[in-house]
């Protein structure tokens, strides 16, 4: 802390003395930071001096939500922890929309942001805020540095929470003067968390009962969720599935953890899942939940869901167990451990009989549109960029009916080729999120299908993608609506349609005015041949699909009904 | 079925812990009926005692979500343990001139003490379990109750094999 010149070591070696800032620096290159997102400012102007110099690829957002949803996708799609830095006061802020997110969705993210000097705090000071207070709700933890001989060990320490466990934001908060003052360097001291404990191994007798349970099971449906991606178990998924021989639905976190394109795929299932996914979880007398947490809208009325089933739990988070339902078997830990360890217990069975009922479902309640209209179908514009991508990009969305015809109609194929946002449902993750993914696969394919309205939100952000030269392909589903919104109004509200409609700009134009490519399309028979030029193209692309203005997405199960009492089945019916 | 719980929690002597707590039952809709911090014999530890009400699946989510915090080390459900459990209030009484012996008999019987007097009340300190504490409340009620604080419950299990008080 003393800029005088520091007393013999122990060993005779001079201790070495740096600012804090570089401690800061120094530690995130030691966690393996090669690229953080974020917004300057005065109060963390040091740390930027100090990251000049060091090998760390920085991307500047045109908003700090948009550097945490960019953090966010980047953990999402590399595997890695995502890095955003703000500077305190309205930075700060600006971050809370992104947190939330992550936190809901359990995405690992270290947060940095600024503070006033510590002398300052609780004076009003220019720009301050109670930014730990802010975010507590919002992060997996929190916390102020008040003794820069701490910072190390807590930047360390906020790596290690956020990418364990059930892994989540973590933020730091640094006055200013702690990244000024001058610190002995810091030798690597062990992280010390009395209060924080991973539980990994499940409980072998825990997994045993859930195999015998697996193995007596005539109608099993195996639910999995963003978990099983958290945990890199999507190998272990298939291999249960197949050795055991269950049919799996998704959650839409969980999507891309089973490979779509199976027969033992029911896909997803919940409020817009498909009906044979819905049914199945009815019908079944075991349900084997994995990394997914039963959320109301997955689960529809909960006294009514899954009334036949006995429910396996496995999950890393103790509180997640018997939460929302009364779990039978639960097994806490690992997803990845405890899948492989099951999967030695299981044995085949054939299930005849069980598999021809989800074959009647599937036969009789398909995902459908009508494909016959002058109009374009939004689901149409989906199919067609699956099939021109192979099924093979990655996939990211906004929040609305687009992101639900994304997930019913784009058939996935791999963890990880999903970004959206599940939890918190957060319109305006699109757009940053794609960069936050094409910085984590340079040379792949992603692509953002966004609604308008979601698109407004954060479409500064095209400006980023152009700066630093990133291929994102934006295809908005433009129906000149929120359209999740007047789908709602139009089934409860007699069609009033209240304020869900605004006045959109160009996005071509737009898209061009930012330096980027932009295509409109409004006949159907232009959207192939779009497409095929956006795929083409190696600058941002943004195609404005004027679509099909009130096209709905169905089946849906209305707020409070049970998973089988499903609308628009009979809408399917007519098509067939 | 609905129930008091007293939950003790071992946290790490940190700012902030207070508020993160607080801010977890007030964010997931539990009920505290009293909570109360204090130093341990470790420095580095302050023990919080929470009672709350809830059946157990409830109590069982509020004892899992305390754990979940990073800076709370141990969590403890009390309920159906062999615990010592304690609350402190101090309660200011009118002392009507006629009724002065018969209030400080109560008192007397309660193990209360008085700390202040004054030429219309008394105030008086009485420890012990929470229905003790409610039942001189409630026998003081007829001479006037002026103002009542309490610590809230501060509770720990039992180690000797025989019941000392
Ligand atoms: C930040 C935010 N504000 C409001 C909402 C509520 N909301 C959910 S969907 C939706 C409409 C989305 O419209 P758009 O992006 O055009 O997608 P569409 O449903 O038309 O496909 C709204 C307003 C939200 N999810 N997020
Ligand atoms: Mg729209």
């Amino acid at each position: 802390m003393s800029t005088d010149s520091p007393s013999q070591g122990a060993s005779g070696t001079k201790p070495t003395y740096k600012p804090g800032s570089q401690i800061i620096v120094d530690t995130l290159i030691e966690q393996g930071v090669d690229t953080m997102f974020g917004y300057l400012g005065g109060v963390v102007l040091p740390f930027f001096d100090k990251l000049y110099d060091a090998p760390i690829r920085f991307i500047n957002p045109r908003h700090e939500q948009g550097g945490t949803h960019m953090a966010d996708a980047y953990a999402r799609a590399s595997g890695k922890v995502g890095v955003v830095v703000a500077t305190s006061g309205p930075g700060a802020t600006n971050l809370v929309t992104g947190l939330a997110t992550a936190m809901m969705d359990s995405i690992p993210i270290v947060a940095l942001t600024g503070q006033v000097r510590t002398e300052l705090i609780g004076n009003d000071a220019f720009q301050e805020a109670d930014t730990t207070g802010i975010t507590r709700p919002v992060t997996k933890h929190n916390v102020i540095v008040k003794d820069p001989n701490d910072l190390a060990r807590t930047i360390r320490e906020a790596f290690y929470i956020a990418s364990t466990g059930r892994p989540g934001p973590v933020l730091v908060d640094l006055p200013v003067d702690m990244q000024v003052a001058q610190v002995e360097a810091a030798k690597p001291e062990k992280i010390k968390l009395p209060g924080y404990g991973v539980r990994t191994h499940g409980h072998s007798r825990q997994i045993s009962t859930a195999a015998g349970a697996i193995n007596e099971s005539e109608r099993p449906v195996l639910y999995v969720g963003g978990g099983v991606i958290i945990a890199n178990a999507s190998d272990e998924v298939r291999q249960l599935a197949a050795k055991a021989h269950l049919p799996v639905t998704m959650t839409l976190l969980g999507l891309g953890s089973y490979d779509q394109r199976r027969a033992e795929s029911l896909d997803m299932l919940g409020m817009h899942g498909t009906a044979y996914a819905n049914y199945a979880v009815q019908e079944c007398d075991l349900l084997i939940a994995v990394g997914a947490r039963f959320e109301d809208r997955v689960t529809g009325k909960l006294k009514t869901f899954a009334p036949r089933a006995k429910i396996i739990h496995i999950d890393i988070d103790p509180a997640s167990i018997s939460k929302n339902v009364r779990v039978d078997i639960p097994v806490v830990g690992d997803a990845k451990m405890i899948l492989s360890e099951l999967a030695k217990e299981v044995e085949y069975r054939q299930r005849a009989e069980w598999f021809a009922k989800i074959a009647e479902w599937k036969a009789k309640y398909p995902l459908r549109y009508d494909t016959g209209t002058e109009t374009i179908k939004p689901q149409y514009v989906i199919e067609e960029v699956h099939r021109q991508t192979e099924g093979d990009a990655t996939i990211v969305t906004g929040v609305g009916q687009h992101q639900m015809w994304t997930a019913q109609f784009y058939k996935f194929n791999r963890a990880r080729q999903f970004i959206s946002s599940g939890g918190l449902g957060t319109m305006g993750f699109g757009l940053p999120a794609a960069i936050g993914a094409q910085i984590a696969l340079p040379g792949q394919l992603v692509v953002d299908i966004d609604g308008d309205s979601s698109f407004n939100m954060t479409l500064g952000e095209l400006a980023t993608a152009v700066q630093y030269e990133l291929p994102v392909k934006v295809c908005i589903m433009n129906n000149g609506y929120m359209g999740m919104v007047r789908q709602w109004q139009e089934l409860f509200y007699g069609k009033r349609y209240s304020c869900s409609s605004l006045k959109n700009p160009d996005y071509a134009t737009v898209a061009r005015a930012f330096g980027a490519v932009g295509i409109t399309v409004d006949k159907k028979k232009d959207v192939a041949g779009a497409i095929e030029k956006m795929l083409a193209e190696t600058k941002p692309c943004v195609v404005d699909f004027r679509i099909d203005r009130e096209e709905n997405v169905w089946p849906m199960v209305a707020a409070g009904k049970s998973l089988d009492e499903m609308d628009g089945l009979d809408i399917f019916e007519s098509m067939a | 079925m609905e129930q008091k719980h007293i939950i003790s929690a071992l946290v790490q002597n940190q700012p902030g812990v207070l508020a993160h707590v607080a801010g977890m039952f007030a964010a997931r809709a539990f009920n505290i009926d009293s909570l109360t911090v204090g130093r341990t014999e470790d420095p580095s530890l302050s023990r919080m005692t929470i009672v709350v009400v809830g059946d157990d699946r409830v109590v069982e989510q509020v004892r899992k979500q305390l754990a979940k915090i990073i800076s709370v080390v141990k969590v403890q459900d009390f309920a159906g343990k062999d615990v010592v459990a304690r609350d402190l209030m101090l309660i200011s009484v009118a002392t009507p001139p006629e009724k002065r012996s018969e209030i400080l008999a109560l008192i007397e019987m309660f193990k209360g003490k008085v700390v202040d007097i004054g030429p219309k009340f008394v105030m008086v300190e009485v420890a012990g379990p929470e229905s003790k504490i409610e039942a001189f409340i409630d026998a003081c009620r007829s001479y006037g109750v002026k103002n009542v604080v309490r610590t809230g419950t501060v509770a720990m299990n039992r180690h000797g094999k025989k019941q000392v008080d």
